[in-house]
C-alpha cells in the first residue's frame, strides 16, 4: 500500500512538473497582463485579440495547410512504398528499407540542410542563379520528415495480413489492381490512418525543416512562409511570448485534450468489446 | 511490348522520391563540405574546424549535454515507465497518454512557456543558462524516453520474475538481473530518441539560454543563416559520422521490430 501510495506520488509529481508551463500560459491567457505572473483581473480580451491579429491567424492558416497536403502526399507515397516494398524480392526489399532508415535516424537539421544546399546548388547551376525556395521546397522538407514513418506505419499491417487473401481474390475473379483496391486496402488502412496522424502531427510541429526549406507563398504572400514554429520563434528570440498567443496554447491544449479523450473512449470500447466476445466464447465452450 | 502491372511497381515513385530527396542531398553535403566558395577540391573546412577551438568546444559541450541529457531523462522516466506498464500500479492508459501529450502541442510554444515561466521564478538564461537550457531539454524529451520504455516494459517475462523470486532472488537483485536485462531494447531505443535530437537542437538552447549557450544544431543553423555553406556543411558531415558511430554500436541491441511505432495511436 505504501509503496502503492509512492509510485503515484511520483508519476502525479512529475506529470504535474511536465504541465507547469502549460497550465501557467493557460492560466494567464485569462488576463490581460502583459507579463506572466501579473495579474489584472479575468478577461477574454486575449482570446479577442488573437483572433484580430492577422499575423498569428496566417501562420495557424499556413501550418494547417501545409499539415494537411503534406501528410496527404506522404501518406500516399509511404503507403504505396510499402505495398510495393512488401511484394519485392528480398534483395530489392532491403535496399528500398535501408534507404527508408535514413531519414528516421538522421538528425533533423542535417536532413534539412542538405536539402538547402541541394536546392541552392540547382537554383545557381541550372536555373542561372533563381532563388528556387516557395512552398514547394516546403512541401518536399516536410515530406521527407514523414513519409518514412508512414512505411513504418504500413509495414506491419501488412506483415500481418493473410497472404492467401490476395491470391482468393484472383480467384475470384479479380483483377490485380482490383484485388489490391478492394482486399489489399481495407487490410491495412489502420496502419495508413495512424501514418497519416504521424505525419499531421510531425508536421504541425516541425521548426528546423520549416525554417529552412520554406519561401514566400501561400496566405504569406510575397514574404517568406510563416508556420506557428516559425512565427514563435521569431517572437520569443526578442522576447517573452506576446500576450495574444497564449491563448493559442488553451485551443491547441483544448484540442489535443480532446483527440486523447477521444482515443481513450475509442480504446474502451475496442477492449469492452473484446471482452464481450471472450466472454461469448467462454460461455460456448463450457 | 504491353506494360503489365507488377505489384513492386508501386513503390517506384517512393523510391525515386527518396533517392532524389534523401540521397542526392547527402551527397551535396558532403561535396559541399570538401569543396571551397569556387567549387573547387579543398580541406578547408576540415582544417578551419578542427582548428578553431570554438568549433571544437561546441562538439564537447554538445556531446556532454547530449549525454547528461539523455542520462537525467532515463533516470526519471524508467521508473515512470515500469510504474505505468506494471498492473498492479497501473490500468489506466489515459495517464500514460498524459505524459505523451506534451508532444502534440508545439514545442517552440512549450519552450517559450518554459522559459516565461523560469524568468516569472527568477531562474533565467541571464542568471543561470546551463540549468535553465538542462532544464528545458529534460522537458521536452522526457516523453520521448517513456513511450519505448513503456512498450518493452509491457513485454516483461512475468515468468521470469516469479521465478527469480521463487529461486532466492531480493528485491534488488530481481531488479538487476531479470527487469533490467530484459528492458535494454527499450533504454537503447529511448537513448536513440534522446541522444542524437539533442546535439542538433536549435530553438530549446537558443531560447532558453539567451543565446549563451551553443549547441551543435545552434552552429550549423548561424552558418545557413550567413550562407556559410562549405563550413556547416562540413559540421552536418560530422554529425552524419556520429549517427554512423552510435548507430554500429546500438545495432546488436535493437530488436527487429518495427511494429511499436503505432503504439501512441
Amino acid at each position: 500500500m505504501v509503496k502503492k501510495i509512492l509510485a503515484y506520488s511520483y508519476i502525479y509529481l512529475i506529470l504535474l512538473l511536465m504541465y507547469v508551463p502549460i497550465l501557467v500560459l493557460i492560466i494567464f491567457s485569462f488576463t490581460n497582463a502583459t507579463y506572466i505572473g501579473s495579474w489584472n483581473g479575468f478577461s477574454f480580451e486575449l482570446y479577442a485579440a488573437l483572433f484580430q491579429s492577422e499575423e498569428i491567424m496566417v501562420a495557424v492558416g499556413n501550418t494547417v495547410i501545409i499539415a494537411i497536403i503534406s501528410a496527404v502526399c506522404a501518406t500516399i507515397l509511404g503507403s504505396l512504398g510499402a505495398i510495393g516494398g512488401f511484394y519485392m524480392k528480398r534483395r530489392g526489399r532491403a535496399v528500398l528499407e535501408n534507404i527508408n532508415q535514413i531519414p528516421v535516424v538522421n538528425a533533423e537539421i542535417v536532413m534539412a540542410l542538405s536539402l538547402v544546399v541541394m536546392f541552392v546548388f540547382i537554383g545557381n547551376m541550372i536555373f542561372g542563379g533563381e532563388n528556387l525556395f516557395s512552398f514547394w521546397t516546403l512541401l518536399v522538407g516536410h515530406i521527407v520528415l514523414s513519409a518514412p514513418f508512414v512505411y513504418l506505419n504500413v509495414k506491419p499491417k501488412l506483415q500481418q495480413m493473410d497472404p492467401s487473401l490476395y491470391e482468393a481474390a484472383l480467384d475470384l475473379g479479380c483483377g490485380p489492381r482490383q484485388a489490391l483496391y478492394r482486399v489489399v486496402l481495407p487490410e491495412i488502412i489502420p496502419g495508413i490512418f495512424s501514418g497519416f496522424m504521424l505525419a499531421i502531427t510531425l508536421s504541425l510541429d516541425d521548426f528546423i525543416i520549416t525554417a529552412f526549406t520554406r519561401g514566400s507563398g501561400l496566405l504569406s504572400g510575397a514574404n517568406n512562409i510563416e508556420t506557428i514554429s516559425t512565427l514563435v520563434q521569431a517572437k520569443i528570440k526578442k522576447g517573452p511570448i506576446p500576450p495574444e498567443m497564449r491563448p493559442l496554447t488553451t485551443i491547441i491544449f483544448l484540442i489535443v485534450l480532446l483527440v486523447v479523450i477521444g482515443i481513450s473512449i475509442y480504446r474502451n470500447k475496442g477492449t469492452s468489446y473484446k471482452n464481450v466476445m471472450r466472454k461469448r466464447l467462454r460461455a460456448r465452450r463450457d | 511490348m504491353k506494360f503489365r502491372f507488377q505489384r513492386k511497381y508501386l513503390c517506384i515513385p517512393y523510391f525515386l522520391f527518396l533517392i532524389l530527396f534523401v540521397i542526392i542531398p547527402i551527397f551535396f553535403i558532403v561535396y559541399y563540405a570538401f569543396t571551397d566558395g569556387n567549387g573547387a577540391f579543398s580541406f578547408d573546412s576540415l582544417v578551419e574546424f578542427f582548428t578553431t577551438t570554438n568549433k571544437i568546444n561546441v562538439l564537447v559541450q554538445s556531446l556532454l549535454f547530449s549525454t547528461l541529457n539523455t542520462i537525467i531523462c532515463l533516470v526519471i522516466g524508467y521508473p515512470i515507465a515500469y510504474i505505468l506498464a506494471n498492473k498492479k500500479y497501473n490500468s489506466n492508459y489515459v495517464i500514460v497518454l498524459l505524459f505523451v501529450m506534451p508532444m502534440w502541442i508545439n514545442f517552440v510554444l512549450r519552450t517559450g512557456a518554459t522559459r516565461d515561466v523560469l524568468t516569472w521564478l527568477g531562474v533565467n538564461g541571464g542568471t543561470s543558462p546551463y540549468f535553465a537550457t538542462m532544464l528545458g531539454l529534460v522537458y521536452n524529451y522526457l516523453p520521448f524516453v517513456i513511450l519505448p520504455l513503456y512498450t518493452t516494459m509491457l513485454k516483461l517475462d512475468k515468468s521470469q520474475i516469479e521465478a527469480a523470486i521463487d529461486l532466492g532472488c531480493n528485491r534488488v537483485q530481481v531488479f538487476t538481473k531479470s527487469i533490467i536485462p530484459q528492458s535494454i531494447p527499450g533504454v537503447i531505443a529511448a537513448a536513440q530518441m534522446v541522444f542524437m535530437p539533442t546535439m542538433s537542437s536549435y530553438v530549446i538552447p537558443e531560447t532558453l539560454s539567451e543565446g549563451k549557450i551553443v549547441l551543435f544544431g545552434n552552429s550549423i543553423y548561424l552558418g545557413f543563416a550567413n550562407n556559410q555553406w562549405n563550413s556547416s556543411s562540413f559540421m552536418a558531415v560530422i554529425m552524419l559520422v556520429i549517427i554512423g558511430i552510435s548507430m554500429l554500436i546500438t545495432r546488436n541491441f535493437t530488436e527487429k521490430d518495427t511494429s511499436e511505432e503505432d503504439a501512441a495511436w
